[in-house]
């Protein structure tokens, strides 16, 4: 088991210090003209060069990479270019803000997804149909678009919530939850309909198995066997597209909270790649990929101990 | 016209000169979710292609003297908050929203599915690398990459979608390696290999026909992705803004939204009608393929209606005929059928009559398909969900379990004596036990629901039980997951659940047809000592009149869903009277003596002889 978690690190530490370096080469070459955007027009040549000398842009790609990577690797992530703002500091403030609207959604959609699916899985009828028909739905619509139906009919026609957020650090936990509402209720209808079809099948899928027909065999109830058995076989597969639907929320949450106006992580990422400040895409893109390493990680040993196979191996 | 549209990225990667097969088509089309799929995609594409027969304006052609109007005669959806027109820019929007998505679908598929075809075809170094690099690209949340693309590259839609299209490569990647790996081993790829044709000779013609179903729907859901969050992209304002889109039209209506919500209603019904055609004809296509002409789930009596058969009720308590009620098992004229989507049902039992007593071994006997084991499961109340009992009914010591007018198997009722006094020896051992828990839990849990006794009681009895079914090392299997112990083990252990809560009957499903054949034996003896020792009643199902000669008391010789012969075991293998049994005979013994594989199969003459008198002697006391 410690050399499971061993080797799962390790690999997650390759594949953050490979797509760090595949980031980084892609922005060395948006870079060409940031000191003039820093300085602002009206700078003369030779201010534009000090800059660049500052920032360390005059050395070629490899020296740069690996002093950045010097400094992050003990925790110094740098300063924004443009607003002088310690990187770390910029996403603490932010992330807490964006996990808090992630983490809330996904337990939200695996609890009420986990309780559709089984529920279309074993009754069938029409609650089957319901979920079959809701996932091409919640297919079609993408969250973002969601969030903006969300926006126009309940906060703006009908004003039950409000359209922008008010998170401020001494705001109370009423004006969180009123403002953290709409974008996680976005999320999940989006996530929810298709993790229910997800689970659904999974669950189909375990019913159908020849162990199941003999538990019956054996005179234990129906409940047990779905609880029990199904339940934790199908588990892996339901993890699966739980941890997909994370990271694809990790992304789409940028455009929500644009949307609402939280301050969370997205309005970070979208400033700093708009303008190439470098540092504080390389934080973005650090951080994101840090998180989605454990998500995995952790998807990785629920599934080794659901799984006696997987622990053996 | 829109299949080929959505399904051109399947036609250039190979089976040439073959498209989809038109049943297939007709198929998707005869679906109506598939068919308003069509629709719908069509006329977006029959947008984008006359686009510019179709919009009155240029997509960025603004009358400022003319915003935020309502529809009228010029602008018949009305103007956005600088004047351009609403339909034009919709219009324009489907080719730039389509061709981003067709972009992105064929950089995702040149790219995943040469890979996955290399990676699974020859293995080795190439797969572990891809592997690896599928999952790093797994782990990149899209839109963070797209940011950064955008920040290194500036805004282009069609850079942006190539990007999006490595990002989903892996989605192909491994549907095409998982399809290729599936299939190179089998038998007619080996063939094809024997035969000389070249490797890719061999992708090619039997490859891609496994391959191309699930590129097709793959493709209709990538299409799908790409559009939504290519617009997203666009809503963010991270876009060209030069060039009309639906996001683009989105992310403008949002600025106006307390002005003019209605800019919002087109682009957002647009994306949303499109992505779910696509979506739903990747439904619609899985569908056909799979050939899955759904059977109406038939309501609880509607089929019967005609039969006059009904839902068994819960305190239905007929009384069974007399005379018969010291049977252990009677089936009288049990039909069981299959509802099909014409509403006709499909009969896979037909009028099976038999009997078992206490302690009387009963075999089965008919190839694949003759209904054998789906009276077994009519016993053991395990039919199918979709399973109806047409005709017939069943009884146990005495009580229906499916009385005369029931349609199915009444769970209440059987439940009383499942696992209790009805138990069940599958056939395949393997996939017949939990792989998450381990065999002494599958072991205890059933005795300790069943016979109410203490975990350690029952631990001590599964113990017991395991030494008795022959385990060498009782804990040790005790302790051990299903993967850890080989395949006649495992049957042993399936024999001691069977045995462990004392049942009076044991059905047994073929219990040694898929073990090795020097396993088969020692299998068949510990069924036959068991039998003995415990005097239960056994149902033996098999194929084997070598196992039949072994075990059985008595024999009833099924095909095609009937009964053909019933009888003492030795009376029908002397003197077997239908021609199919004959022939099953024929076929068993290759034209040797009876005698000579009773003897063969470890049976003494005198033994059989025995057992013989023995049986002789219970048909009298009847």
């Amino acid at each position: 088991m410690v050399t499971f978690i061993l080797r799962k690190v390790a690999s997650g530490i390759v594949v953050l210090a490979a797509i760090s370096f595949l980031t980084y080469f892609l922005l060395y070459y948006s870079s060409a003209n940031i000191a003039r955007s820093i300085l602002g027009e009206f700078a003369t040549p030779e201010q534009v060069a000090a800059k660049e000398i500052e920032l360390g842009l005059d050395q070629p790609l490899l020296p740069r990479f690996f002093g950045w990577a010097g400094n992050a690797l003990s925790g110094d992530l740098g300063t924004s270019w443009f607003n002088s703002e310690p990187v770390a500091r910029a996403l603490m403030t932010r992330l807490p803000i964006t996990l808090t609207v992630v983490v809330v959604s996904i337990i939200f959609i695996a609890i009420i997804a986990t309780a559709l699916g089984m529920a279309a899985a074993v009754k069938r009828g029409w609650i089957d149909r319901v979920v079959q028909g809701a996932a091409v739905v919640g297919d079609a619509i993408p969250s973002f678009v969601m969030a903006i139906i969300l926006v126009t009919l309940l906060a703006i026609q009908w004003q039950l919530f409000p359209a922008t957020s008010s998170i401020a650090p001494d705001s109370g936990s009423a004006a969180w939850v009123a403002s953290l509402t709409l974008p996680v209720l976005a999320i999940v209808i989006n996530g929810v309909t298709s993790a229910a079809q997800q689970i659904r099948s999974a669950v189909i899928k375990q019913l159908e198995k020849d162990y199941v027909r003999t538990l019956r065999s054996r005179g234990i109830s129906e409940r047990e066997i779905l609880f029990k058995h199904v339940l934790r076989s199908a588990a892996p597969a339901g993890l699966t597209v739980l941890s997909l639907q994370f990271i694809g929320m990790l992304g789409g949450v940028v455009i929500i909270e644009q949307i609402f106006a939280l301050p969370g992580m997205g309005a970070l990422a979208v400033t700093s790649t708009t303008m190439g400040d470098i540092p504080l895409v390389m934080g973005v893109v650090i951080y994101t990929v840090i998180i989605v390493i454990i998500v995995n990680l952790l998807v990785d040993l629920i599934n080794g101990w659901l799984n006696p196979k997987v622990r053996v191996s | 016209m829109s299949e080929i549209e959505v399904l051109a990225d399947q036609s250039d990667i190979g089976q040439k000169g073959t498209v989809v097969r038109s049943h297939v088509i007709k198929k998707i089309l005869r679906n109506p979710m598939g068919f308003i799929a069509v629709v719908v995609l069509v006329f977006m594409v029959l947008l984008a292609i006359f686009a510019n027969l179709l919009a009155p304006f240029d997509a960025n052609f603004a009358n400022i003297g003319k915003t935020l109007a309502s529809p009228d005669a010029t602008n018949i959806l009305g103007t956005d908050s600088v004047g351009r027109d609403v339909w034009s820019r919709l219009v324009f929007g489907a080719r730039t929203t389509l061709l981003s998505a067709l972009l992105c679908a064929a950089v995702a598929v040149g790219i995943g599915l040469p890979a996955g075809l290399i990676a699974g075809y020859y293995a080795g170094k190439f797969d572990g690398v891809a592997a690896w690099v599928v999952n790093i690209l797994m782990a990149l949340p899209g839109i963070i990459v797209l940011l950064t693309v955008r920040a290194a590259f500036g805004p282009s839609v069609w850079i942006s979608m190539i990007a999006f299209g490595v990002l989903l490569s892996p989605g192909y990647f491994r549907l095409t390696r998982t399809a290729v790996q599936s299939v190179r081993n089998e038998l007619y790829v080996d063939a094809a290999r024997v035969a000389g044709l070249s490797d890719w000779a061999i992708i090619s013609r039997h490859i891609f026909s496994v391959v191309r179903a699930p590129i097709i729907i793959q493709t209709a859901i990538v299409c799908g992705v790409a559009i939504s969050i290519q617009s997203g992209l666009e809503f963010l304002g991270l876009g060209d803004p030069s060039v009309a889109t639906w996001g683009v039209m989105l992310s403008e209506g949002f600025k106006n939204v307390y002005l003019n919500p209605s800019l919002l209603l087109w682009p957002a019904l647009a994306i949303g009608a499109t992505i779910g055609a696509l979506v739903l004809l990747g439904n619609a296509v899985r569908d056909a393929l799979e050939d899955a002409e759904k059977i109406k789930p038939a309501k609880r009596g509607s089929v019967q209606a005609s039969n006059g058969r009904t839902a068994p009720g819960r305190a239905q308590t007929t009384a069974v005929e007399a005379g018969t009620e010291h049977h252990l098992v009677k089936v009288s004229n049990l039909g069981v059928g299959y509802p099909q989507a014409d509403g006709s049902i499909k009969k896979v039992v037909d009028n099976v009559s038999f009997h078992v007593d206490r302690g009387e071994v009963l075999g089965i006997v008919g190839e694949s398909g003759s209904g054998k084991s789906q009276t077994a499961f009519s016993i053991l109340g395990l039919l199918p969900e979709n399973a109806r009992i047409v005709a017939g009914s069943i009884q146990f010591d005495g009580n229906y379990t499916v009385a005369p007018t029931d349609d199915r198997v009444s769970q209440s009722r059987l439940s009383a004596f499942r696992g209790k006094r009805i138990s069940y020896i599958p056939q395949e051992p393997m996939s017949n036990l939990d792989p998450a828990f381990t065999i002494g839990y599958q072991l205890v849990t059933p005795m300790m629901r069943v016979l109410k006794i203490s975990k350690s009681e029952a631990t001590e009895r599964a113990l017991a039980l395991l030494d008795d079914v022959g385990i060498r090392f009782p804990e040790k299997t005790f302790d051990a997951y299903p993967h850890e112990v080989s395949g006649g083990m495992a049957q042993r252990v399936l024999i001691a659940g069977a045995i462990s809560c004392e049942p009076d009957l044991i059905i047994a499903d073929e219990p040694t047809t898929a073990l090795d054949v020097t396993v088969q034996a020692d299998v068949l003896d510990l069924i036959r000592d068991l039998q003995k020792r415990l005097n239960v009643g056994v149902i033996l199902v098999t194929h084997n009149f070598g196992v039949v000669a072994d075990l059985c008391d008595r024999v009833a010789v099924m095909q095609d869903g009937r009964m053909v012969e019933e009888g003492n075991v030795r009376d029908i293998l002397r003197n077997p009277k239908d021609p199919y049994t004959q022939k099953l005979l024929g076929s068993m013994l290759e034209g040797k003596e009876p005698m000579t594989m009773l003897v063969s199969a470890g049976v003494t003459a005198a033994e059989a002889a025995a057992r013989d008198d023995e049986s002789d002697e219970k048909e009298t006391l009847q």
